[in-house]
């Protein structure tokens, strides 16, 4: 037990460290020893969280968890950002863990549905990552947590460097309420870089075999973006940006959003922009932000988490990035989430469906995805109060004149092309989440972000201005109005939608001044990786899958 | 592969000149020649694609596409490998773009 451990012995923790003694020196554990520690420290019934998210992962500690005697360890309930690694599926098939509260499952939806149909796991919810981390302080918080460091020193100090993300708020809430706090690291250190895990939070630590898992999921290689996405990108820039002066904002993963930000440099440059658009963001380090930053567009980046290859040159730009007096960036998940949420004007991400009523959703039948951070960056703040140009147009643009108490109002942008790959339509009659929702036994249908916190609709087709309509049944013409040739586009009311373009509601191409010969890739300010290594003066560093050169 | 041909109604365009080329055919994305055609208030399209069952989209494509471009009088063959219907309609623009720019 350690020196600072204050508590009264006979309490449960107490008791979990006893169980571990032998298994520890001071905090170290051996890595072989990684399971028995397991089995010592965790009761049945924990609440036990497994550090991952969309990026880094405890992948160690994870197959150590996997691996515990089901006999000794069971009816765990995971309280976790992502079910993402085989491993995490591991817990439910060997009958170690039950139940689980979780964001995100990406990779893993399709057998976490299987897992849920054959009543062999219990999803209690889905949150947004930032709503997890508000019930890690309220009714789940953590008895155990496997996180994921950098490194440790010898006093179990521990550095978790660019790749911060979720450790601090999965720490702050298991080692305060008398949890028990177990790192894997990937190196033990004489010195640490800075300290951004106090070791009186941390009772063990394990150096694993190998550094753990990371996923490049930021990184978009500018050669697959297509001229459909440039000219989406160019009605984003001059349609909304410049319309309502978006300085601060966040964007979403993907090749649309990509665009945008590579359009920065040229496009947007050449409309007179820099400085007015774009300056201030929530985002993780994308590399297709290099040009833009490289351009002096970009004055701020917090991050949620780092992204592969990025760190050289996220040092060289600390007027950008966060960094430590080290010199490496610090990101942090909840911190950020809550900048995308209160500090931010606008939300712009794609989906997989959207309804008659900007309801969108990346939920289909057979697959448990979950949003991430999507819900609390794609709605409107309410409690938000201070003003900025953007806030107060949109406001003004939600009430039209109406004698209502005036309030300002969050850009929610979806972007989607109407027909994703195989032709499946990105527009629908009816979300494929109430489906989900019948198999998940939940009330409600899972979606992403309600079709009352959307602002904008972007396809091919044009901008869909959903502030501007005046009931449910002009929004429902404003979305058929850009669905294309979407079953649900083609059935549009054309005279009701000729009107709404009169209005201004729907704008093509041709109305915000757009050619639609001009949206080449020459627009690009980056066409390939090797552009966006060059554009940093080969400080980025891309993963080896990224290199094909 | 599909083959298609449509006359669709569009104002006469204004020249008749050498053909142009737009696009490439690779994955998902598609190549469309422009030519002088022989019927002044119809453009004729023709259209080989490896996508089945999209004929009524095709259509609707088509006829906004008579409606946003003075196409009378001109032939169109598209070469389409699997396009979405806005790199179709894309292509399209930018093809009568440049006819227009060039005969201008």
């Amino acid at each position: 037990m350690n020196a600072t451990d204050h508590r009264l012995p006979g309490n449960r923790r107490a008791e979990r460290k006893a169980r571990a003694a032998r298994l520890a020196t001071g905090r170290r554990v051996e890595a072989r020893d990684a399971v028995a520690l397991l089995e010592a420290v965790i009761d049945c019934g924990d609440r036990v969280c497994v550090e991952g998210n969309n990026q880094k992962q405890a992948d160690f500690l994870a197959r150590a968890l996997a691996s515990v005697d089901p006999a000794t360890v069971n009816e765990l309930h995971l309280v976790q950002s992502v079910i993402a690694l085989p491993d995490h599926i591991a817990l439910f098939e060997r009958g170690i863990a039950k139940e689980v509260d979780f964001s995100f499952s990406g990779p893993q939806g399709t057998r976490l549905a299987q897992l849920v149909s054959e009543g062999r796991i219990r999803v209690n919810a889905i949150h947004t990552y930032l709503e997890l981390f508000a019930r890690y302080f309220v009714d789940l918080t953590p008895n155990v947590a496997l996180i994921a460091a950098e490194a440790a020193d010898r006093d179990g100090n521990l550095y978790t460097g660019p790749n911060t993300e979720d450790t601090p708020a999965i720490v702050e809430a298991t080692a305060f309420r008398g949890g028990i706090v177990i790192a894997q690291v990937n190196e033990i250190r004489d010195t640490l870089p800075r300290v951004d895990i106090p070791a009186d939070w941390v009772d063990y630590v394990v150096e694993a075999p190998t550094p753990y898992y990371i996923e490049p999921l930021f990184t978009r290689d500018p050669a697959q973006i297509s001229e459909i996405q440039v000219m989406m990108a160019m009605m984003v820039i001059k349609g909304i940006y410049a319309r309502y002066g978006v300085t601060r904002l966040n964007h979403g993963i993907g090749f649309d959003t990509a665009a945008i930000e590579l359009l920065l440099p040229t496009y947007a440059e050449s409309l007179g922009l820099k400085g007015k658009i774009c300056t201030h963001w929530a985002l993780n380090p994308h590399p297709a932000l290099i040009p833009a930053i490289e351009a002096g567009f970009v004055q701020s980046v917090h991050s949620f988490g780092s992204e592969l290859g990025m760190e050289h040159y996220i040092a060289s730009r600390p007027d950008v990035f966060f960094t430590g007096a080290d010199g490496s960036m610090r990101s942090n998940r909840a911190f950020c989430q809550a900048a995308g949420h209160y500090a931010c004007d606008l939300f712009i991400g794609s989906t997989l469906q959207i309804d008659l009523a900007g309801n969108s959703s990346t939920a289909t039948r057979g697959r448990i995805a979950g949003f991430g951070g999507a819900p609390n960056m794609g709605a409107d703040a309410r409690g938000r109060r201070h003003e900025s140009e953007a806030w107060i147009k949109a406001g003004e643009e939600a009430r039209q004149g109406r004698d209502e108490m005036p309030r300002g109002r969050k850009l929610v942008v979806q972007m989607v092309q109407t027909f994703r790959e195989k032709m499946a339509p990105a527009f629908v009659e009816r979300l494929d989440a109430w489906d989900l929702a019948e198999d998940m036994g939940l009330s409600n249908p899972p979606v992403m972000i309600f079709g009352d916190d959307v602002t904008h609709i972007v396809t091919e087709e044009g901008i869909a201005n959903l502030l501007l309509c005046r009931d449910t049944a002009e929004r429902e013409q404003a979305i058929r109005g850009v669905a294309g040739y979407t079953p649900v586009g083609l059935a549009r009311d054309r005279a009701k939608v000729a009107e709404l373009r009169e209005r201004g509601v729907i704008q093509r191409p041709e109305d915000l001044g757009i050619a639609r010969r001009d949206a080449t890739r020459d627009l690009l300010a980056a066409r390939s990786i090797k552009d966006l290594v060059r554009a940093s003066g080969g400080l980025y560093d891309p993963p080896s899958r990224f290199r094909n050169w | 592969m599909e083959n298609l041909q449509y006359d669709i109604p569009s104002q006469q365009s204004a020249s008749k000149r050498a053909p142009v080329l737009v696009g490439v055919t690779a994955s998902g994305n598609c190549e469309v020649l422009v030519e002088p055609g022989t019927d002044a208030a119809h453009c004729r399209i023709r259209i080989h694609t490896s996508a089945i069952g999209f004929a009524p989209i095709w259509q609707a494509v088509l006829r906004d596409f008579g409606e946003r471009h003075a196409a009378g009088g001109l032939a169109i063959e598209i070469n389409d490998v699997g396009a979405t219907p806005a790199v179709v309609s894309l292509r399209l623009d930018q093809a009568l773009e440049a006819w227009e720019e060039e005969h201008a």
